[in-house]
């Protein structure tokens, strides 16, 4: 994705400790290696109609501590498979957010409290501003590190790899 | 200004760098299962499909472990192919779980861990600097030999006094969870000292280390000392042992001390492992299923500690109890010794080394509205494979005990 990039999109509003086992259950174990598949039950154990209802662009935006949980990277890759621009939340679990960089989901840690399920939001990445276009208000989000800018703005960390030939966030 | 441990760990190579930095290290044992690993497998593929490490890259199938589905039958060829033509090491299904495996026979104080698990951070309790990754970072560790991160900042836990009859190492760790919250050390490092810390065996400061994650650390690390050298020693493992600790000096962001002649038995209530309470408290939850096993939690001390309450006792008609040896060793050595006797005669049935009852993929699945105590390290909504059940964490003693009695029991009352 470019560094630039505007989104749009509808809310999906969650609570606090939206854990990985909600997103990508264990119980879909077996569609591990079939991610389209598990995509259709994205967010299943938080929402059941989640999967269903969402269009391409929404965002699904959460509250505290976001991703909690298991290291499974299949949560942030189904999730941006299902065609979410971006995940917005308070605070996010280390490993998915590191995970969803990983594999060039957009993450974004603002206060989002006051923005509610069904609200239209415009999301300018390069800007670092989400404007809640319902509410006629705009959000600030905590930019990201410069190193996850980088593997970001290089496509994900196996596009990163291969474009350096080695990680090259030392130098950030 | 002396150093923490993690500083230690992650500086060795990157002399002079501290808590906040960012740094490239060297990575010792890299690692991924049966849930990750295929992933991982995918992009090694497409960089090239070989390994920096081969002998300290390993793949563990145990998540479904014998398959329960034809899917995972493949994944588990995949992995097993993989293995052959890199000549990673193969962990298969005999063998148990990851992160008792890695501590049996990989990992050595001192060295960085990196898998494809979020409890890979159990290795902390051997003085390793351990934590878990997603696929994508695990492939590239294991490509490069090398991951990237942030030297995290430290909590101190000084952990004084001793733990009372009936209370253990998975109290404390649920205590702490409790006291910081689930995301109250999200990227630090949680240090343990003091000494209760000192005098505690390993297969304690493992469950400890384990849990670590669930208040949101990247890493929690225990010193290495004599107590590791005799578990490495016992495992015919000496030669890896070095003594390891942090600096008398070292800067830590925070410190909270822990009595343990204060503690009691404590569970997690769902859907949250920071949702503690006292056993006492959360005693009369009626039961449907107790599992005793996992990581966190299926070593031979556990089981002993478990066999012993239940031995010549029968378990409550009402509840299932499975038990789940962390590891074929661990299996081994319970047979040896008849705990598997004692805890079948008492009503339990044995499963094979693996995760499938912890994570909810076979073995165990709740039906709806069915409560479950697990000695296991996460009760979220779902985990135990059935997101309309419920599930309480508590420790071996506490398990067994309710076990007998149906319900969720301090286990001093048994
Ligand atoms: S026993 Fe449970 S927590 Fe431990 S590695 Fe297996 S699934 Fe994960």
């Amino acid at each position: 994705m470019s560094a630039m990039e505007k989104l749009n999109g509808k809310v999906w509003k969650f609570g606090d400790d939206i854990s990985t086992d909600h997103i990508a259950p264990g119980r879909l174990f077996h569609l591990r290696t079939n991610l389209p598949e598990m995509a259709k039950h994205v967010l299943e154990d938080a929402d059941p109609e989640f999967a269903s209802k969402m269009s391409v662009g929404d965002f699904v935006v959460g509250a505290r501590n976001f991703g909690l949980g298991s290291s499974r990277e299949h949560a942030p890759r189904i999730i941006k498979l299902a065609g979410v621009s971006a995940v917005l939340a308070k605070s996010f679990a280390r490993i998915f957010f590191r995970n969803a960089i990983n594999v060039g989901l957009p993450v974004l840690e603002c206060d989002t409290d006051q923005i509610d399920q069904g609200d239209e939001l415009e999301v300018d990445l390069g800007a670092g501003v989400v404007k809640d276009v319902t509410k006629g208000i705009e959000l600030t989000f905590t930019p990201l590190p410069p190193a996850m800018v980088k593997i970001l703005t290089d496509g994900g960390l196996v596009d990163h790899y291969k474009k350096h030939g080695r990680i090259a966030v030392d130098d950030v | 200004m002396g150093l923490t441990l993690s500083e230690k760990i992650l500086t060795k190579k990157n002399k002079g760098a501290r808590a906040g930095e960012i740094v490239i290290v060297e990575v010792d044992v890299a690692a991924a299962q049966d849930g990750t690993g295929p992933l991982s497998i995918e992009q090694i593929e497409e960089l090239g499909g070989k390994v920096a490490n081969p002998a300290k890259t390993i793949f563990f199938i145990d998540h479904a472990a014998p398959s329960p589905r034809s899917e995972l039958s493949n994944a588990h060829q995949t992995i097993r192919a993989f293995a052959a033509a890199s000549g990673a090491q193969l962990s298969d299904i005999n063998e148990g779980i990851i992160h008792q495996r890695l501590v049996e026979s990989f990992v050595s104080p001192g060295d960085v861990v990196v898998g494809a698990d979020s409890h890979t951070c159990m290795s902390g309790g051997l003085g390793a600097f351990a934590t878990g990754m997603g696929s994508t970072d695990i492939a590239i560790a294991m490509v490069s030999g090398k991951t990237w991160m942030k030297i995290p900042e430290t909590f101190r836990i000084v952990v004084g006094g001793e733990f009372q009859q009936g209370v253990g190492a998975k109290d404390l760790i649920l205590y702490l969870i409790g006291k910081i919250g689930a995301d109250g050390a999200t990227y630090k490092a949680l240090e343990f000292g003091g000494e209760a810390v000192l005098n505690m065996d390993l297969p304690d400061r493992l469950t400890i280390a384990n849990m670590t994650v669930e208040a949101g650390a990247k890493a929690g690390l225990f010193p290495s000392d004599e107590k590791t050298r005799r578990f490495l020693a016992s495992l015919g493992r000496e030669a890896d042992w070095q003594e390891l600790r942090a600096d008398p000096d070292a800067e830590y962001e925070r410190v909270y001390e822990i009595d343990l002649s204060a503690l009691e038995p404590m569970v997690a209530a769902p859907p949250t492992v920071d949702n503690t309470k006292t056993a006492a408290e959360a005693a009369g939850v009626e039961l449907d299923q107790v599992f005793i096993g996992s990581c966190t939690n299926g070593r031979i001390e556990e089981l002993r500690v478990a066999a012993k309450i239940l031995r010549g006792r029968e378990k409550h008609a009402g509840v299932r109890l499975i038990v789940t040896p962390a590891s074929r060793q661990v299996y081994i050595q319970a047979a040896k010794e008849g705990l598997l006797e004692d805890l079948v005669e008492a009503g339990a049935i044995i499963t094979g080394p693996g995760c499938g009852v912890c994570v909810g993929v076979h073995g165990g699945i709740l039906g709806d509205g069915e409560v479950c105590l697990g000695t296991s390290n996460r009760n979220f909504q779902g985990r135990m494979g059935n997101p309309k059940a419920e599930v309480y964490l508590g420790s071996p003693a506490t398990a067994a005990a309710s076990a007998l009695a149906g319900k969720i029991v301090d286990p001093r009352e048994i």
